[in-house]
């Protein structure tokens, strides 16, 4: 009987090319995704007069700085422009496929590459970004890199890495309705800190994660990088077959048979050992918010902001006043009573099909209190949200129906939050200055978002789903 | 890439857990080619008001530790984004160290990709060294990777850092030197997983 493994421990076991005495291992890159931010690797191949080793299995994809409000033909800043045009030329020279401004399949890349069929379980993929442990909720080993690993894999395709620790994070109970996967994570990032999966690979097991949608399992895995962790991942199952099926670039016909047998061993055998097990009850999960400036500062709807004049640990007050200070809020403020000024949906988190479906149906027949953008998660996401009429229903409500990029999640676009104002969105990072210099930001789920908007503050989206069909 | 041996210079305390790699530059800065220099970026909003104003408050900012070449720090340094900038930022200004107790998973490997030495201490010995140097800012600090020490007025201690970025420190080696080694070794792998994993490949 062989050794117990876990889905980590195959996945990294298949793309294992050599493994040196001091611990470090190559790895095999299956796909490699580029986006605008990757030319400072593309001016270091060029430095070394380098060329692409593997451009058939790079593709990439324009999502960081495109423009997403209003036309998009022409490109005002010439910085912007500058950025969208040196990853056209950069691929064009190297022979990688782009799907770039004007591709109908064009969005954010972790909402992309699953979409079209390039993320598969089983794969290794990177990216020079940080979300890109998004991909792992198809069962692959996905992670994000820096400009000098984006370099190295260009040239090689492969990657020097020392094996992660291995999480499990275990979720049972059923999720009440107007909980979703964000509040799920949320709540994981309270408990274990930001840094509490840091050097971990986190598996998301358990049987409400079995029950999970692909979508809903596409942000969990995001969010990994926000508890420290490099990737995430879910074994994949029928949800993931039925997902990948028929997408353009997956296996076809018997083709996929095969890789479905081959998939269905990428899970955890029975009895194999995590370094570190996390437990979580979804039953005990309530809608969550940040007030702070670090995605562990989440709380539940119903508590209120905490007071540093009540906490014992000294470091710990300090920050917690130099967070307030930062967010305008004062302490014990109960987190209903926050007026917000504007919101977002959209981001590599929440930004899928189902995720504006959730905010369409808190929002149907309401008006929102405050402006905001809706920033589909990719160009297909958006023309199936204009087929379903949730683009009308976003309209109706007062919002703007934008296009699909990073947008307002990281602000690159000069789509950005003005300073001192506060933002209900769908994000990842509630970072000072992350949604543009002196925004606020308050992470949430979409259908949370979307109750903010109906109200004008953070607010429990819970009744406002009473009689409605979720 | 420069090697990192032995180091003695000024250290600047920077009390902020989880310094996020948007505090260490922010976004409107990635445009910037690396060559443009990215020193003035670094700890941008922190450093300045909105305004363009030093902010005379923040450590960098006063006159003992404007010129430092090691920051020492609390938890988690580094987390978020995976943008490079943020260590070109720091070794543009000059840090060729940050002492913490923990760092980013991402911005550690590429702080090693760049010559930069992430010395891992542990909170107590991070909170007195940073106390150490609120009393007397202008002592200088001598990191000493072959030693894995630093010292700080009479007081030692040690640090952590993985083996093999210790050796590529020391030595300055450069990874894709390294990989061109091992050209055949890919090229064998490559072939056998086409045949056992023909599903990997995309299909159009």
């Amino acid at each position: 009987m062989n050794e117990p493994l876990t889905l980590f421990d195959k996945l990294w076991a298949a793309h294992e090319i050599v493994r040196r005495d001091d611990g470090e291992a190559l790895l095999w890159v299956d796909r490699h995704y580029v986006h605008e931010g990757s030319f400072n690797a593309f001016s270091q191949l060029k430095a070394r007069g380098a060329r692409v080793a593997e451009p058939g299995l790079t593709f990439g994809v324009a999502d960081h700085y495109v423009p997403t409000r209003g036309s998009r033909r022409i490109i005002d800043n010439p910085d912007i422009a500058r950025m969208v045009r040196t990853l056209e030329e950069n691929t064009a020279e190297h022979g990688i496929t782009l799907i770039g401004l004007d591709d109908p399949r064009q969005g954010i890349v972790h909402v992309v590459g699953p979409e079209q069929g390039l993320t598969l379980p089983g794969l290794l993929i990177v990216c020079g970004d940080s979300h890109t442990s998004t991909h792992g909720a198809l069962g692959a080993y996905a992670f994000g890199i820096g400009a000098s690993e984006v370099a190295h894999v260009l040239m090689t395709h492969t990657l020097w890495q020392r094996k992660p620790k291995r999480m499990r994070i275990a979720v049972n109970g059923r999720l009440a309705p107007g909980i979703a996967a964000k509040d799920l994570v949320l709540a994981v990032i309270a408990s274990i800190g930001a840094d509490g999966a840091t050097g971990h690979a986190i598996e998301f097991a358990g049987p409400t994660i079995r029950a999970l949608s692909m979508e809903a399992r596409l942000t969990l895995c995001n969010m990994s990088i926000e508890a420290g962790a490099r990737s995430g991942m879910v074994a994949p199952d029928e949800t993931t077959y039925e997902y990948v099926k028929r997408r353009p670039y997956s296996p076809k016909g018997t083709a996929f048979e095969q890789a479905v047998e081959a998939w269905s061993a990428l899970t955890t055998d029975d009895g194999a050992e995590f370094d570190r097990d996390v437990e979580l009850n979804a039953a005990d999960t309530a809608p969550i918010v940040t007030w702070g400036t670090s995605p562990q500062d989440a709380l539940p709807i119903d508590a209120s902001v905490p007071d540093p004049a009540r906490e014992p640990d000294a470091a710990r007050a300090k920050y917690l006043r130099e967070a307030l200070d930062y967010m305008g809020l004062m302490p014990g403020t109960k987190l209903t009573n926050i007026a917000i000024n504007c919101i977002f949906i959209g981001s590599c988190t929440n930004a899928r099909i189902e995720d504006l479906r959730a905010a369409a149906a808190v929002l149907g027949g309401r008006v929102s209190k405050v402006p905001g953008l809706v920033s589909p998660g990719s160009s297909a996401v958006k023309r199936q949200a204009e087929e379903e009429g949730l683009d009308r229903i976003f309209r109706d409500a007062g919002l703007e129906w934008g296009e699909s990029g990073c947008s307002m999640c990281v602000g690159m676009n000069g789509d950005v939050v003005s300073p001192g104002e506060r933002c209900a969105s769908t994000t990842n990072r509630n970072f000072r200055g992350r949604q543009g210099p002196g925004a606020r930001t308050h992470l949430m789920s979409p259908a949370m978002v979307a109750a903010a908007a109906v109200t004008g503050k953070l607010t429990d989206v819970r009744p406002l789903l009473a009689g409605r069909k979720v | 890439m420069d090697k990192f041996i032995r180091l003695t210079a000024t250290a600047c305390p920077l009390d902020i857990a989880n310094l996020n790699t948007d505090q260490l530059i922010p976004a409107w800065f990635l445009k910037l080619p690396r060559s443009a220099g990215l020193g003035t970026a670094l700890l941008h909003d922190l450093r300045f008001d909105v305004d363009g104003r030093e902010r005379p408050d923040f450590p960098l900012n006063q006159p003992a530790w404007r010129d430092a070449r090691i920051i020492v720090t609390a938890r988690n340094f580094g987390c978020g984004s995976s943008r490079e900038a943020a260590v070109y930022s720091l070794y543009d200004y000059g840090i060729r160290c940050v002492i913490a107790p923990s760092f980013g998973d991402i911005f550690a490997g590429n702080a090693v990709q760049n010559g930069l030495l992430t010395a891992i201490v542990s909170d107590d010995d991070a909170a007195t060294l940073m106390g150490l140097l609120a009393e007397k800012p202008d002592q200088p600090v001598t990191v000493d990777l072959e030693q894995q020490t630093i010292h700080c007025g009479d007081q030692t201690f040690r640090f952590a850092i993985d083996s093999v970025r210790r050796a590529r420190l020391l030595n300055g080696w450069d990874n894709i030197t390294l990989t061109e080694s091992y050209m055949d070794k890919i090229a064998v792998f490559k072939m056998a997983d086409r045949a056992r994993r023909p599903w990997a490949t995309p299909s159009h």
